[in-house]
């Protein structure tokens, strides 16, 4: 930028070469300052990084999935073998409504909760910022070491529940909670709703107090009860946020893999194994990588139409 | 009259269904540590009431930091999650802050892409996943999790600072450009020091995900002395069909603490980047 007029006759022939270099410099400069180069520059390094650890497992996955593939074999090609394989298999099937029942299930209780939460917290108290915080840890602390203490408190024996059961006279016997099929299923549901009922709760409690005060004075100088200011007002602009949320928990749910992998491990007899779950045991239990791909991919129908609903939802706005 | 009636819609429709969701949500931590302070003769024996402690005890903090690699876990855990956070907020920031601020073409779609990346669940690609990680020979390193967590964390921690870079004024920018700083200069010097708030947000947020994530760990890391508290906690502290009760919740406990601790301090900025999708949509 500068000129040095103290430049001697003899740097004249240097001086020309630096001039002609920092003439490309800035030219280089000048591109690089364009919008769209500049973007690309900045974009190119995260994308090729999710492009590689990414991308490129996820084609992969789904290239395995037309292979018959044991681990340290090699592979034959076998079409949509895998996925007939699967169709006549009955722990698949078994898997796949397990899976959706789990999901209806934890869903509605986790919104249906979450907007009780949200109602009661959106009161004026004292320490709501501590019970806020204290009301969020389910969701906070590691999932699989809160799921280890479950596991204890659905101990047969001497587990927490069944204690409490038995000596208040509730139970003659205990119930077996993860050993008995339908109990087991309850039981997963019971912990995943008991994880995810304060991410719904303090999103909707977010979204109340977006709702302008004046909403809920002009319905109450209409006349409007407690039930019609909720019914007319709050539900409706709650809705958006309820629908958001939801999708993103029925998304969470249904590819859940970690709650069930330690407290059940699928059992017993597969009642309450997850298509996460048989897909880890197919693929890691038994090396089967082909059909665990096959069934890991079976769930991308359900992921693609939330993620089309969610688009188009988002778009309308 | 009106006092009364207050006073009872205070109990009924705030104090008891509040009491209600705090017992649910903390029984199970109250319970974890009453167990953990517990010596085994109490806490085997049927006579005794569950929910006292008679005679508080150290034991299975003792066994647990003696006798398994607890520390270990711990160490490694945390370096693995302030490294893959490390790694998400500066991949995160280089695809937000272009998507964000920038016009170019393909950014709207490229825009799309990113939001859909980041609801892949890492069910789908596990099994690839444990394949690639294998032939890049990096099996039971801790490189293998700091590599593949900000897999799961660049989309969201993007899609998050999106959001709050956006809210910066063009002009300010534009300022900047005119007084001669180039764009790198204005991105680094004028935008993103205006952008704490969300970076502290999605670091939490990659923090605590990362100290949760399971199924790569499991995958991964089968050695002892590379393991992360949820793995080893759950691979070695589990033996067999023989429960350790005791030492398990005061893992479970202890390895519950650095994410808890964190937590409370940021708890501001962790509402705000929960809330942020959700409510800003």
């Amino acid at each position: 930028m500068s000129t040095n007029p103290a430049v001697g006759a003899s740097g004249a022939a240097a001086l020309e070469a630096r001039g002609y270099r920092s003439a490309g410099l800035s030219r280089l400069r000048e591109i690089i300052e364009r919008e769209w180069v500049f973007s690309w520059l900045i974009l190119t390094p995260p994308l090729l990084f999710l492009l590689c650890f990414l991308g490129y497992p996820f084609f992969y996955g789904v290239y395995l999935s037309f292979f018959h593939r044991e681990v340290a074999s090699s592979p034959t090609f076998v079409g949509f073998g895998n996925f007939v394989t699967l169709a006549s298999d009955p722990i698949f099937w078994q898997s796949v409504g397990n899976t959706i029942k789990f999901t209806a299930a934890a869903t509605v209780l986790k919104a249906t909760g979450g907007l009780g939460m949200a109602l009661v917290m959106n009161q004026n108290f004292r320490m709501k910022a501590i019970t806020r915080a204290l009301l969020l840890l389910p969701f906070i602390v590691p999932t699989v070491l809160s799921t280890v203490a479950w596991q204890w408190i659905f101990d047969p024996g001497l587990g927490l529940f069944n204690r409490v059961l038995v000596e208040s006279g509730l139970a003659t016997r205990g119930v077996s909670w993860l050993g008995n099929p339908t109990m087991a299923m309850v039981s997963i549901i019971m912990v995943n709703t008991w994880r995810g009922l304060p991410f719904f709760g303090i999103s909707i409690l977010a979204g109340l107090q977006t709702i302008p005060v004046e909403l809920h004075e002009s319905a109450t100088i209409d006349g409007a009860s407690t039930w019609g200011r909720f019914r007319y007002v709050t539900l409706p602009s709650l809705l958006p946020v309820i629908f958001i949320v939801t999708t993103f928990s029925i998304i969470l749910t249904f590819f859940d893999f970690q709650l069930v992998y330690v407290l059940t491990g699928g059992g017993p007899a597969n009642s309450t194994h997850l298509m996460a779950t048989y897909a880890f045991s197919l693929s890691v239990g038994v090396g089967q990588l082909g059909l665990g791909s096959a069934v890991a991919l079976s769930m991308v129908p359900v992921l693609g139409l939330l993620l089309v609903l969610l688009t188009f939802y988002v778009r309308k706005d | 009259m009106v006092g009364e009636l207050t006073w009872r819609r205070r109990l009924f429709g705030l104090w008891l269904p509040l009491a209600a969701f705090a017992v649910i949500a903390l029984f199970p931590f109250t319970w974890m540590a009453a167990t953990s302070l517990k010596t085994n003769a109490e806490l085997y024996d049927p006579k005794a009431n569950p929910l006292t402690i008679r005679h508080p005890s150290l034991v299975h903090y003792v066994s647990l930091l003696q006798e398994t690699n607890f520390l270990t876990w711990i160490a490694n855990t945390m370096l693995v999650a302030v490294v893959a956070t490390g790694i998400s907020l500066l991949l995160g920031t280089m695809l937000a802050y272009p998507l964000a601020r920038m016009r170019f073409r393909g950014a709207p779609l490229l825009a799309i892409a990113v939001a859909v990346t980041y609801l892949v669940p890492q069910t789908l690609l596990f099994v690839p996943m444990a394949d690639l990680i294998g032939r890049l020979k990096l099996g039971n390193t801790l490189s293998a999790v700091m590599l593949t967590y900000p897999t799961l964390l660049v989309p969201f921690s993007a899609w998050l600072l999106m959001g709050y870079f956006k809210t910066v004024p063009k002009e300010l920018e534009e300022q900047a450009l005119i007084d001669g700083a180039s764009r790198w200069r204005a991105m680094t010097r004028v935008i993103l020091p205006l952008c704490m708030p969300g970076f502290i947000s999605a670091g939490i947020f990659c923090f605590t995900l990362a100290q949760n994530e399971f199924l790569y760990a499991l995958l991964f890391l089968s050695r002892s002395d590379v393991r992360t508290v949820p793995i080893g906690v759950v691979g070695e502290l589990i033996r067999g069909d023989a429960f350790y009760w005791g030492q398990l919740m005061a893992g479970a406990l202890l390895g519950s603490v650095p994410v808890a601790l964190i937590y409370s301090f940021f708890v501001k900025y962790y509402v705000a980047g929960l809330t942020a999708g959700a409510v800003k949509g």
